[in-house]
């Protein structure tokens, strides 16, 4: 028997995410292109705090936990002294885009050549499902039992459209979902993009992708699957945001 | 040589969304629990082409892709 598709091997136990979460598809995704990179024994996932806190124990492969929101800082000092392996940040919306956007922001500043990878689910997810800076209007949450009132809350907030605009020197900016196949397939070649980008010593990449939150949306995974294709994907379009080289 | 999908059902936490994404129409609900208590799908071999799209959509890496 020739196997042709298995799950990268350091992905060596089942996830303890929630059933129909999409952080297992994304850092399946992420593992694959580190291997397709040939940096599957030279590469440092910088870890966030939230509901990608279970990687610690998913993989095999080195990791670091920072503290809340300073991911992006971490792999910078990790960066500028391990020039030669790959070092990207794992996040999600809450960790990068609210609680670590000086990091964030910062680390896009100064173009610095690492990958940040943000999983936007429109909540916390890990805390018990609380209104993020991505929330959408309308939305319920904990702490928005009657929807999002964005008059008094604020509006959704687009990191790859703010980082792409502003930064202009970065070298690749994109959003994917993980939605249905196509995406997946998309958002693979996004994730290498980015990884090659730090490779090449381009600069600054950053990745955002669309994930369904089952739990915290009280919805079942299918349902929550069509929710994201009829709330997120409008509120936020998938695409490259900075080509490489442009 | 055919492709054929293998299953690791243990790791299945019936999110279903093989069942939905599969062409084929080669995997369904299922009725058995695994170890963690979760409904595991159920795969017919004779109907699956070995596409590898349920390998893609699936968050737990419960299926292998392999040629017999």
């Amino acid at each position: 028997m020739n196997v042709i598709k298995q799950a990268p091997e350091i992905m060596y136990k089942n996830n303890q995410f929630c059933a129909g979460c999409g952080h297992g598809i994304t850092y399946r995704l992420i593992q694959e292109a580190v291997e397709e990179l040939g940096y599957k024994d030279n590469h440092i996932t910088v870890l966030g705090v939230g509901c990608s806190c279970n990687l610690n124990t998913l993989t095999k492969g080195d990791k670091f936990q920072c503290a809340h929101g300073r991911a992006a800082a971490v792999a910078t000092g990790m960066k500028h002294t391990k020039k030669d392996t790959l070092i990207f940040t794992y996040q999600g919306d809450g960790d990068a885009g609210v609680i670590g956007i000086a990091e964030t922001l910062n680390a896009a500043y100064r173009n610095e050549k690492i990958t940040v990878i943000t999983v936007n689910n429109s909540n916390f997810g890990m805390t018990g499902g609380q209104m993020s800076w991505t929330t959408l209007p309308e939305q319920i949450t904990t702490t928005t039992p009657l929807g999002r009132d964005c008059a008094q809350k604020g509006y959704p907030f687009h990191l790859p459209e703010m980082i792409a605009s502003q930064f202009t020197h970065v070298a690749y900016v994109a959003r994917g979902a993980v939605n249905d196949s196509k995406n997946i397939r998309q958002l693979k070649k996004m994730i290498k993009n980015g990884l090659e980008a730090q490779v090449k010593e381009e600069g600054y990449s950053l990745i955002e992708v669309l994930a369904p939150c089952p739990t915290n949306w009280n919805l079942s995974p299918l349902q929550s699957l069509e929710w994201l294709e009829e709330n997120m994907l409008k509120e936020y379009p998938i695409g490259e945001f900075k080509k490489r080289g442009v | 040589m055919s492709k054929k999908a293998i299953m690791n059902g243990e790791w299945c936490k019936s999110c279903q969304y093989c069942v939905k994404a599969c062409p084929q129409s080669a995997i369904s609900r299922g009725s058995a629990l695994n170890k963690a208590g979760y409904e595991v799908v159920v795969l017919d071999s004779e109907a699956c082409v070995g596409c590898g799209i349920c390998y893609t959509v699936c968050p737990d890496y419960v299926y292998t892709i392999a040629e017999e």
